[in-house]
Protein backbone atom coordinates (compact mmCIF):
# COMPACT_ATOMS: atom_id res chain seq x y z
CA UNK A 1 0.00 0.00 0.00
CA UNK A 2 2.84 2.36 0.80
CA UNK A 3 4.26 1.91 -2.71
CA UNK A 4 0.82 2.47 -4.25
CA UNK A 5 0.57 5.69 -2.23
CA UNK A 6 4.02 6.87 -3.31
CA UNK A 7 3.30 6.10 -6.98
CA UNK A 8 -0.01 7.97 -6.83
CA UNK A 9 1.47 10.99 -5.02
CA UNK A 10 4.13 11.30 -7.74
CA UNK A 11 1.43 11.38 -10.42
CA UNK A 12 -0.71 13.83 -8.46
CA UNK A 13 2.25 16.22 -8.04
CA UNK A 14 2.87 15.98 -11.80
CA UNK A 15 -0.78 16.56 -12.78
CA UNK A 16 -2.25 18.88 -10.17
CA UNK A 17 -0.63 22.28 -9.57
CA UNK A 18 -2.71 22.65 -6.39
CA UNK A 19 -1.17 19.57 -4.78
CA UNK A 20 1.62 19.74 -2.19
CA UNK A 21 3.48 17.13 -0.17
CA UNK A 22 4.98 17.53 3.31
CA UNK A 23 6.89 14.77 5.04
CA UNK A 24 9.11 14.51 8.10
CA UNK A 25 11.91 12.25 6.83
CA UNK A 26 9.76 9.10 6.72
CA UNK A 27 9.58 7.85 3.09
CA UNK A 28 12.08 10.51 1.95
CA UNK A 29 14.15 8.00 0.02
CA UNK A 30 11.42 6.36 -2.08
CA UNK A 31 9.94 9.82 -2.68
CA UNK A 32 13.23 11.42 -3.72
CA UNK A 33 11.96 12.04 -7.25
CA UNK A 34 9.07 14.15 -5.93
CA UNK A 35 11.49 16.51 -4.17
CA UNK A 36 13.74 16.71 -7.22
CA UNK A 37 10.90 17.30 -9.69
CA UNK A 38 8.72 19.57 -7.55
CA UNK A 39 10.93 21.48 -5.10
CA UNK A 40 8.30 24.23 -4.97
CA UNK A 41 5.49 21.94 -3.74
CA UNK A 42 7.18 18.93 -2.10
CA UNK A 43 8.90 19.44 1.25
CA UNK A 44 10.79 17.25 3.66
CA UNK A 45 10.96 19.31 6.87
CA UNK A 46 13.28 16.89 8.68
CA UNK A 47 12.27 14.96 11.78
CA UNK A 48 9.79 17.66 12.83
CA UNK A 49 6.21 16.44 12.96
CA UNK A 50 4.74 19.52 14.64
CA UNK A 51 6.22 21.60 11.85
CA UNK A 52 5.00 19.16 9.20
CA UNK A 53 1.38 19.80 10.19
CA UNK A 54 1.93 23.53 10.72
CA UNK A 55 3.38 23.80 7.23
CA UNK A 56 0.48 21.79 5.83
CA UNK A 57 -1.91 24.24 7.52
CA UNK A 58 -0.09 27.25 6.06
CA UNK A 59 -0.04 25.72 2.56
CA UNK A 60 -3.79 25.09 2.81
CA UNK A 61 -4.40 28.70 3.88
CA UNK A 62 -2.84 29.85 0.60
CA UNK A 63 -5.18 27.58 -1.38
CA UNK A 64 -3.02 24.51 -1.94
CA UNK A 65 -4.10 20.95 -1.09
CA UNK A 66 -1.41 19.48 1.18
CA UNK A 67 -0.72 15.79 1.73
CA UNK A 68 1.23 15.06 4.94
CA UNK A 69 2.70 11.65 5.59
CA UNK A 70 4.48 9.73 8.33
CA UNK A 71 4.08 6.83 10.74
CA UNK A 72 0.66 7.00 12.36
CA UNK A 73 2.15 7.45 15.79
CA UNK A 74 4.20 10.49 14.73
CA UNK A 75 1.61 11.90 12.33
CA UNK A 76 -1.43 11.69 14.60
CA UNK A 77 -0.40 10.95 18.19
CA UNK A 78 2.59 13.27 18.31
CA UNK A 79 1.13 16.13 16.27
CA UNK A 80 -2.37 15.96 17.73
CA UNK A 81 -2.55 19.59 18.82
CA UNK A 82 -1.28 20.77 15.44
CA UNK A 83 -3.99 18.69 13.76
CA UNK A 84 -6.56 20.23 16.09
CA UNK A 85 -5.40 23.84 15.74
CA UNK A 86 -3.24 24.29 12.61
CA UNK A 87 -5.78 22.47 10.46
CA UNK A 88 -9.21 22.15 12.11
CA UNK A 89 -9.43 25.42 14.05
CA UNK A 90 -8.04 27.43 11.10
CA UNK A 91 -10.74 26.02 8.84
CA UNK A 92 -7.95 24.46 6.77
CA UNK A 93 -8.07 20.99 5.25
CA UNK A 94 -5.36 18.46 4.47
CA UNK A 95 -4.88 14.83 3.58
CA UNK A 96 -2.95 12.91 6.23
CA UNK A 97 -1.59 9.56 5.08
CA UNK A 98 -0.08 7.19 7.62
CA UNK A 99 1.88 3.97 7.53
CA UNK A 100 2.61 1.75 10.52
CA UNK A 101 -1.02 0.99 11.32
CA UNK A 102 -1.69 -0.41 14.81
CA UNK A 103 1.04 -3.04 15.32
CA UNK A 104 2.47 -3.20 11.77
CA UNK A 105 5.71 -2.04 13.35
CA UNK A 106 5.59 -4.82 15.95
CA UNK A 107 9.32 -5.55 15.94
CA UNK A 108 10.01 -1.89 16.73
CA UNK A 109 7.86 -2.06 19.86
CA UNK A 110 5.12 0.11 21.32
CA UNK A 111 6.91 3.38 20.45
CA UNK A 112 6.11 2.66 16.80
CA UNK A 113 2.53 1.51 17.25
CA UNK A 114 -0.62 3.55 17.05
CA UNK A 115 -3.82 1.59 17.48
CA UNK A 116 -5.37 4.81 18.86
CA UNK A 117 -5.03 7.06 15.79
CA UNK A 118 -8.64 6.87 14.62
CA UNK A 119 -9.92 7.31 18.19
CA UNK A 120 -7.82 10.46 18.50
CA UNK A 121 -9.15 11.88 15.22
CA UNK A 122 -12.67 11.03 16.41
CA UNK A 123 -12.27 13.61 19.17
CA UNK A 124 -12.08 16.28 16.44
CA UNK A 125 -14.91 17.42 14.18
CA UNK A 126 -15.14 16.62 10.49
CA UNK A 127 -12.44 14.06 9.74
CA UNK A 128 -13.11 11.52 6.97
CA UNK A 129 -11.22 8.29 7.49
CA UNK A 130 -10.22 5.76 4.84
CA UNK A 131 -8.70 2.39 5.73
CA UNK A 132 -7.88 0.62 2.47
CA UNK A 133 -7.56 -3.15 2.60
CA UNK A 134 -5.62 -3.57 -0.64
CA UNK A 135 -3.03 -1.52 -2.58
CA UNK A 136 -5.42 -1.22 -5.54
CA UNK A 137 -7.84 0.78 -3.39
CA UNK A 138 -5.30 3.47 -2.50
CA UNK A 139 -5.14 5.52 -5.69
CA UNK A 140 -8.91 6.00 -5.93
CA UNK A 141 -9.19 7.09 -2.29
CA UNK A 142 -6.31 9.55 -2.64
CA UNK A 143 -7.59 11.00 -5.92
CA UNK A 144 -11.04 11.41 -4.39
CA UNK A 145 -9.52 13.23 -1.40
CA UNK A 146 -7.72 15.60 -3.81
CA UNK A 147 -11.03 16.64 -5.36
CA UNK A 148 -12.16 18.69 -2.33
CA UNK A 149 -10.72 20.62 0.62
CA UNK A 150 -11.98 18.59 3.56
CA UNK A 151 -9.93 16.89 6.30
CA UNK A 152 -9.06 13.34 5.27
CA UNK A 153 -7.06 10.61 6.99
CA UNK A 154 -5.86 7.62 4.97
CA UNK A 155 -4.52 4.76 7.08
CA UNK A 156 -2.20 2.43 5.17
CA UNK A 157 -1.17 -0.98 6.48
CA UNK A 158 1.20 -3.79 5.62
CA UNK A 159 -1.69 -6.15 6.33
CA UNK A 160 -3.73 -6.52 3.17
CA UNK A 161 -6.57 -8.58 1.76
CA UNK A 162 -6.03 -10.93 -1.19
CA UNK A 163 -8.16 -8.73 -3.44
CA UNK A 164 -9.54 -5.19 -3.61
CA UNK A 165 -13.19 -4.43 -2.88
CA UNK A 166 -15.58 -1.53 -3.24
CA UNK A 167 -16.61 0.30 -0.09
CA UNK A 168 -19.94 -1.06 1.16
CA UNK A 169 -19.86 -4.26 -0.89
CA UNK A 170 -21.41 -7.46 0.46
CA UNK A 171 -18.50 -9.88 0.21
CA UNK A 172 -20.32 -12.86 1.71
CA UNK A 173 -24.11 -13.02 1.56
CA UNK A 174 -25.95 -14.73 4.40
CA UNK A 175 -29.06 -14.73 6.57
CA UNK A 176 -27.20 -14.43 9.87
CA UNK A 177 -25.79 -11.38 11.64
CA UNK A 178 -23.96 -8.81 9.61
CA UNK A 179 -20.25 -8.45 10.23
CA UNK A 180 -18.72 -5.23 8.91
CA UNK A 181 -14.99 -5.67 8.30
CA UNK A 182 -12.87 -2.51 8.13
CA UNK A 183 -9.99 -2.52 5.60
CA UNK A 184 -7.45 -5.30 6.20
CA UNK A 185 -9.75 -7.07 8.69
CA UNK A 186 -11.74 -8.48 5.76
CA UNK A 187 -9.65 -11.56 5.01
CA UNK A 188 -9.34 -12.60 8.67
CA UNK A 189 -13.13 -12.13 9.01
CA UNK A 190 -13.79 -14.21 5.87
CA UNK A 191 -11.68 -17.08 7.16
CA UNK A 192 -13.19 -16.77 10.63
CA UNK A 193 -16.73 -17.04 9.26
CA UNK A 194 -16.08 -19.86 6.80
CA UNK A 195 -18.95 -22.35 7.02
CA UNK A 196 -20.85 -20.10 9.44
CA UNK A 197 -23.97 -18.14 8.57
CA UNK A 198 -22.76 -14.54 8.76
CA UNK A 199 -23.26 -11.81 6.20
CA UNK A 200 -19.94 -10.02 5.65
CA UNK A 201 -19.84 -6.41 4.45
CA UNK A 202 -16.63 -4.55 3.62
CA UNK A 203 -15.81 -0.91 4.25
CA UNK A 204 -12.66 1.08 3.59
CA UNK A 205 -14.37 4.31 4.66
CA UNK A 206 -15.25 4.05 8.34
CA UNK A 207 -15.77 7.82 8.69
CA UNK A 208 -18.48 8.68 8.04
CA UNK A 209 -19.51 5.26 9.39
CA UNK A 210 -22.39 3.35 7.89
CA UNK A 211 -23.19 0.32 10.03
CA UNK A 212 -26.67 -1.01 10.78
CA UNK A 213 -27.69 -1.43 14.41
CA UNK A 214 -27.18 -4.97 15.60
CA UNK A 215 -24.18 -5.59 13.37
CA UNK A 216 -20.70 -6.59 14.53
CA UNK A 217 -17.94 -4.20 13.55
CA UNK A 218 -14.43 -5.61 13.24
CA UNK A 219 -11.89 -2.78 13.25
CA UNK A 220 -8.09 -2.96 12.83
CA UNK A 221 -7.58 -0.26 15.48
CA UNK A 222 -8.52 0.17 19.14
CA UNK A 223 -11.57 -1.86 20.11
CA UNK A 224 -14.58 0.35 20.69
CA UNK A 225 -13.19 3.24 18.61
CA UNK A 226 -16.55 3.42 16.81
CA UNK A 227 -18.76 2.48 19.77
CA UNK A 228 -19.93 6.08 20.18
CA UNK A 229 -21.45 6.04 16.70
CA UNK A 230 -24.21 3.45 17.09
CA UNK A 231 -25.53 0.35 18.78
CA UNK A 232 -23.47 -2.54 17.52
CA UNK A 233 -20.83 -4.91 18.84
CA UNK A 234 -17.18 -4.00 18.36
CA UNK A 235 -14.11 -6.15 17.95
CA UNK A 236 -10.68 -4.56 17.65
CA UNK A 237 -7.25 -4.08 19.17
CA UNK A 238 -7.15 -4.37 22.96
CA UNK A 239 -6.26 -1.33 25.07
CA UNK A 240 -3.03 -2.71 26.44
CA UNK A 241 0.69 -2.08 26.10
CA UNK A 242 2.02 -5.62 25.81
CA UNK A 243 5.69 -4.64 26.00
CA UNK A 244 6.32 -7.32 23.38
CA UNK A 245 7.93 -7.48 19.94
CA UNK A 246 7.28 -10.41 17.57
CA UNK A 247 5.44 -10.24 14.24
CA UNK A 248 2.16 -8.50 13.38
CA UNK A 249 0.73 -12.00 13.20
CA UNK A 250 1.75 -12.62 16.81
CA UNK A 251 0.10 -9.37 17.86
CA UNK A 252 -3.07 -10.27 15.97
CA UNK A 253 -3.23 -13.46 18.01
CA UNK A 254 -2.50 -11.67 21.29
CA UNK A 255 -5.28 -9.17 20.55
CA UNK A 256 -7.73 -11.89 19.50
CA UNK A 257 -7.80 -10.76 15.87
CA UNK A 258 -6.43 -13.87 14.13
CA UNK A 259 -9.06 -15.96 12.30
CA UNK A 260 -9.26 -18.60 15.02
CA UNK A 261 -9.83 -16.14 17.88
CA UNK A 262 -12.18 -14.08 15.72
CA UNK A 263 -14.28 -17.15 14.97
CA UNK A 264 -14.62 -17.85 18.68
CA UNK A 265 -15.47 -14.22 19.47
CA UNK A 266 -17.98 -13.85 16.63
CA UNK A 267 -19.87 -17.03 17.55
CA UNK A 268 -19.89 -16.07 21.24
CA UNK A 269 -21.56 -12.70 20.54
CA UNK B 1 -3.00 59.27 12.22
CA UNK B 2 -0.55 58.37 14.96
CA UNK B 3 -0.53 55.63 17.55
CA UNK B 4 -2.34 58.09 19.85
CA UNK B 5 -5.47 57.39 17.79
CA UNK B 6 -5.45 53.85 19.16
CA UNK B 7 -5.54 55.03 22.78
CA UNK B 8 -9.30 55.64 23.11
CA UNK B 9 -9.95 52.37 21.29
CA UNK B 10 -7.78 50.52 23.79
CA UNK B 11 -9.63 52.15 26.69
CA UNK B 12 -12.92 51.24 25.07
CA UNK B 13 -11.79 47.63 24.78
CA UNK B 14 -10.31 47.15 28.21
CA UNK B 15 -12.21 49.75 30.24
CA UNK B 16 -8.87 50.28 31.91
CA UNK B 17 -7.82 53.93 32.06
CA UNK B 18 -5.33 53.38 34.85
CA UNK B 19 -2.73 51.78 32.62
CA UNK B 20 -1.02 53.72 29.87
CA UNK B 21 -1.14 52.22 26.35
CA UNK B 22 2.50 51.26 26.88
CA UNK B 23 1.17 48.53 29.20
CA UNK B 24 0.49 46.74 25.92
CA UNK B 25 3.86 45.32 24.91
CA UNK B 26 2.93 44.77 21.29
CA UNK B 27 1.20 48.10 20.64
CA UNK B 28 4.04 50.00 18.97
CA UNK B 29 5.15 47.05 16.86
CA UNK B 30 1.58 46.46 15.67
CA UNK B 31 1.09 50.14 14.92
CA UNK B 32 4.26 50.42 12.85
CA UNK B 33 3.34 47.23 10.99
CA UNK B 34 -0.18 48.30 10.10
CA UNK B 35 0.63 51.97 9.57
CA UNK B 36 3.81 51.71 7.54
CA UNK B 37 4.99 48.20 6.76
CA UNK B 38 2.23 45.79 5.80
CA UNK B 39 0.68 45.87 2.38
CA UNK B 40 -2.84 45.15 3.62
CA UNK B 41 -6.19 46.88 3.77
CA UNK B 42 -9.75 46.26 4.91
CA UNK B 43 -10.94 46.44 1.30
CA UNK B 44 -8.76 43.50 0.22
CA UNK B 45 -8.62 40.97 2.99
CA UNK B 46 -8.71 38.14 0.42
CA UNK B 47 -6.29 39.70 -2.08
CA UNK B 48 -3.69 37.02 -2.92
CA UNK B 49 -1.08 39.78 -3.27
CA UNK B 50 -1.53 41.09 0.29
CA UNK B 51 1.15 40.69 2.91
CA UNK B 52 0.31 38.11 5.57
CA UNK B 53 0.57 39.15 9.22
CA UNK B 54 0.29 36.25 11.64
CA UNK B 55 -0.08 37.01 15.33
CA UNK B 56 1.43 33.87 16.79
CA UNK B 57 1.39 35.19 20.34
CA UNK B 58 -2.40 35.25 20.58
CA UNK B 59 -2.35 36.30 24.24
CA UNK B 60 -3.48 39.79 25.19
CA UNK B 61 -4.74 40.81 21.74
CA UNK B 62 -6.23 44.13 22.91
CA UNK B 63 -3.63 46.15 21.02
CA UNK B 64 -4.22 44.01 17.92
CA UNK B 65 -7.99 44.58 17.98
CA UNK B 66 -7.55 48.28 18.65
CA UNK B 67 -5.18 48.63 15.68
CA UNK B 68 -7.53 46.60 13.44
CA UNK B 69 -10.37 48.93 14.46
CA UNK B 70 -8.26 52.05 13.92
CA UNK B 71 -7.39 50.82 10.43
CA UNK B 72 -11.00 49.98 9.54
CA UNK B 73 -10.82 46.18 9.51
CA UNK B 74 -13.46 45.83 12.23
CA UNK B 75 -16.20 48.16 13.53
CA UNK B 76 -15.27 50.09 16.68
CA UNK B 77 -18.51 48.88 18.30
CA UNK B 78 -17.03 45.39 18.49
CA UNK B 79 -14.56 46.66 21.08
CA UNK B 80 -17.35 47.15 23.64
CA UNK B 81 -18.09 43.46 24.13
CA UNK B 82 -14.76 41.67 24.47
CA UNK B 83 -15.28 37.93 24.91
CA UNK B 84 -19.05 38.24 25.29
CA UNK B 85 -21.22 35.31 24.20
CA UNK B 86 -21.89 36.82 20.79
CA UNK B 87 -18.66 38.76 20.42
CA UNK B 88 -16.35 37.97 17.50
CA UNK B 89 -13.49 39.25 19.67
CA UNK B 90 -12.17 36.93 22.36
CA UNK B 91 -9.10 36.84 24.51
CA UNK B 92 -7.46 34.96 21.66
CA UNK B 93 -8.24 35.89 18.05
CA UNK B 94 -10.26 33.69 15.69
CA UNK B 95 -9.60 34.04 11.95
CA UNK B 96 -13.06 32.74 11.10
CA UNK B 97 -14.68 35.52 13.18
CA UNK B 98 -12.49 38.59 12.63
CA UNK B 99 -11.83 40.14 9.22
CA UNK B 100 -8.13 40.65 8.57
CA UNK B 101 -7.02 38.08 11.13
CA UNK B 102 -4.92 35.53 9.22
CA UNK B 103 -4.63 32.79 11.86
CA UNK B 104 -6.49 31.73 14.99
CA UNK B 105 -4.09 31.55 17.91
CA UNK B 106 -3.91 31.25 21.66
CA UNK B 107 -1.94 28.08 22.25
CA UNK B 108 1.67 29.21 21.92
CA UNK B 109 4.07 28.02 19.26
CA UNK B 110 1.75 27.58 16.29
CA UNK B 111 2.27 30.75 14.26
CA UNK B 112 5.73 30.16 12.91
CA UNK B 113 4.93 26.77 11.36
CA UNK B 114 1.80 28.19 9.76
CA UNK B 115 3.85 31.17 8.54
CA UNK B 116 6.39 28.89 6.87
CA UNK B 117 3.63 26.94 5.15
CA UNK B 118 2.08 30.22 4.04
CA UNK B 119 5.38 31.52 2.67
CA UNK B 120 6.04 28.26 0.81
CA UNK B 121 2.48 28.17 -0.54
CA UNK B 122 2.71 31.72 -1.87
CA UNK B 123 6.06 31.01 -3.50
CA UNK B 124 4.74 27.82 -5.10
CA UNK B 125 1.95 29.81 -6.71
CA UNK B 126 4.28 32.45 -8.10
CA UNK B 127 3.17 35.07 -5.56
CA UNK B 128 6.62 36.50 -4.94
CA UNK B 129 5.68 39.98 -3.70
CA UNK B 130 3.78 39.26 -0.48
CA UNK B 131 5.81 39.07 2.70
CA UNK B 132 4.89 36.92 5.66
CA UNK B 133 5.41 38.53 9.06
CA UNK B 134 4.81 36.69 12.28
CA UNK B 135 4.75 38.17 15.77
CA UNK B 136 5.94 36.07 18.72
CA UNK B 137 6.65 36.65 22.39
CA UNK B 138 9.97 35.95 24.09
CA UNK B 139 8.42 33.35 26.41
CA UNK B 140 6.57 31.83 23.48
CA UNK B 141 9.98 30.76 22.21
CA UNK B 142 10.07 28.29 25.10
CA UNK B 143 7.82 26.06 22.98
CA UNK B 144 9.85 23.53 21.01
CA UNK B 145 7.64 23.81 17.93
CA UNK B 146 9.23 27.22 17.26
CA UNK B 147 12.65 25.67 17.10
CA UNK B 148 11.51 23.12 14.55
CA UNK B 149 10.30 26.08 12.49
CA UNK B 150 13.32 28.35 13.01
CA UNK B 151 15.71 25.58 11.93
CA UNK B 152 13.75 24.66 8.81
CA UNK B 153 13.14 28.26 7.68
CA UNK B 154 16.85 29.03 7.99
CA UNK B 155 17.86 25.92 6.09
CA UNK B 156 15.29 26.76 3.39
CA UNK B 157 16.59 30.33 2.84
CA UNK B 158 13.01 31.54 3.22
CA UNK B 159 13.59 35.24 2.68
CA UNK B 160 9.92 36.23 2.39
CA UNK B 161 9.60 35.45 6.11
CA UNK B 162 10.16 37.89 8.97
CA UNK B 163 9.68 37.12 12.65
CA UNK B 164 9.14 39.89 15.16
CA UNK B 165 9.75 38.81 18.73
CA UNK B 166 8.43 41.21 21.32
CA UNK B 167 10.78 40.69 24.25
CA UNK B 168 9.29 41.83 27.53
CA UNK B 169 11.53 39.57 29.55
CA UNK B 170 8.76 37.17 30.46
CA UNK B 171 10.60 33.90 29.89
CA UNK B 172 11.84 32.19 33.07
CA UNK B 173 14.95 31.03 31.26
CA UNK B 174 16.44 33.76 29.05
CA UNK B 175 18.79 32.98 26.18
CA UNK B 176 22.33 33.14 27.57
CA UNK B 177 23.65 34.87 24.45
CA UNK B 178 20.55 36.91 23.69
CA UNK B 179 17.30 35.92 22.06
CA UNK B 180 18.48 36.83 18.54
CA UNK B 181 21.02 34.01 18.76
CA UNK B 182 18.16 31.49 18.60
CA UNK B 183 17.66 32.68 15.02
CA UNK B 184 21.17 33.56 13.85
CA UNK B 185 22.53 30.12 14.76
CA UNK B 186 20.05 28.76 12.21
CA UNK B 187 21.09 31.11 9.43
CA UNK B 188 18.63 33.96 9.93
CA UNK B 189 19.66 37.59 9.92
CA UNK B 190 18.59 39.40 13.06
CA UNK B 191 18.28 42.89 14.49
CA UNK B 192 17.78 44.04 18.08
CA UNK B 193 15.73 47.21 18.37
CA UNK B 194 13.91 49.31 20.92
CA UNK B 195 10.33 48.08 20.71
CA UNK B 196 8.98 51.58 21.42
CA UNK B 197 11.08 53.36 18.78
CA UNK B 198 8.90 53.60 15.69
CA UNK B 199 11.67 54.62 13.32
CA UNK B 200 13.99 51.85 14.51
CA UNK B 201 11.15 49.32 14.21
CA UNK B 202 10.34 50.52 10.71
CA UNK B 203 13.96 50.24 9.60
CA UNK B 204 14.37 46.75 11.06
CA UNK B 205 11.06 45.51 9.65
CA UNK B 206 11.78 46.74 6.14
CA UNK B 207 15.47 45.92 5.96
CA UNK B 208 16.35 43.80 2.91
CA UNK B 209 17.48 40.29 3.84
CA UNK B 210 18.06 38.47 0.57
CA UNK B 211 18.51 34.73 0.81
CA UNK B 212 17.53 34.34 4.44
CA UNK B 213 14.68 34.86 6.84
CA UNK B 214 14.89 37.82 9.17
CA UNK B 215 14.21 38.18 12.89
CA UNK B 216 13.55 41.45 14.64
CA UNK B 217 13.82 41.37 18.42
CA UNK B 218 11.80 44.28 19.78
CA UNK B 219 12.82 44.99 23.36
CA UNK B 220 10.21 46.55 25.64
CA UNK B 221 9.89 47.07 29.39
CA UNK B 222 9.95 43.92 31.49
CA UNK B 223 6.53 42.43 32.08
CA UNK B 224 5.14 43.75 35.38
CA UNK B 225 7.75 46.50 35.63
Amino acid sequence: MRQAFIDTVMKILDDDPRSALVIAEISAEPMAKAFADHPDRAFNVGIREQLMIGVAGGLALTGLRPIAHSYATFLVDRAYEQIKLDLGHQGAGAILVSVGASYDGSTAGYTHMSPMDVALLDTLPGWRVHVPGHPDEVAKLLREAMSHDEKVYIRLSTKENSSAHEDGSVVKPGQGRTVVAVGPMLDPVLSATEGLDFRVVYTNTPRPLRVDGGAILVEPYLEGTSAHLGRFDSIGVKRVDLHRYGSPKDHARWHGLDPESLRARLTAL
Amino acid sequence: MTVAAVEPLLFRLTGDEKHAPSAHSTLDVLWVLYDRVLNVGPDRIDDPERDRFLLSKGHGPAAYYAVLAAKGFIPEEWLDDLAGPDSPLGHHPDRLRVPGVEISTGSLGHGLGLAIGTALGLRAQGLLTPRVLVLLGDAELDEGSNHEAIAFAGASYLDSLTSVVVDNGSTSHPWPHGLASAFTVRGWSAADVDGRDHEALYQALTEAHPGRPHAVVAHVERKGS
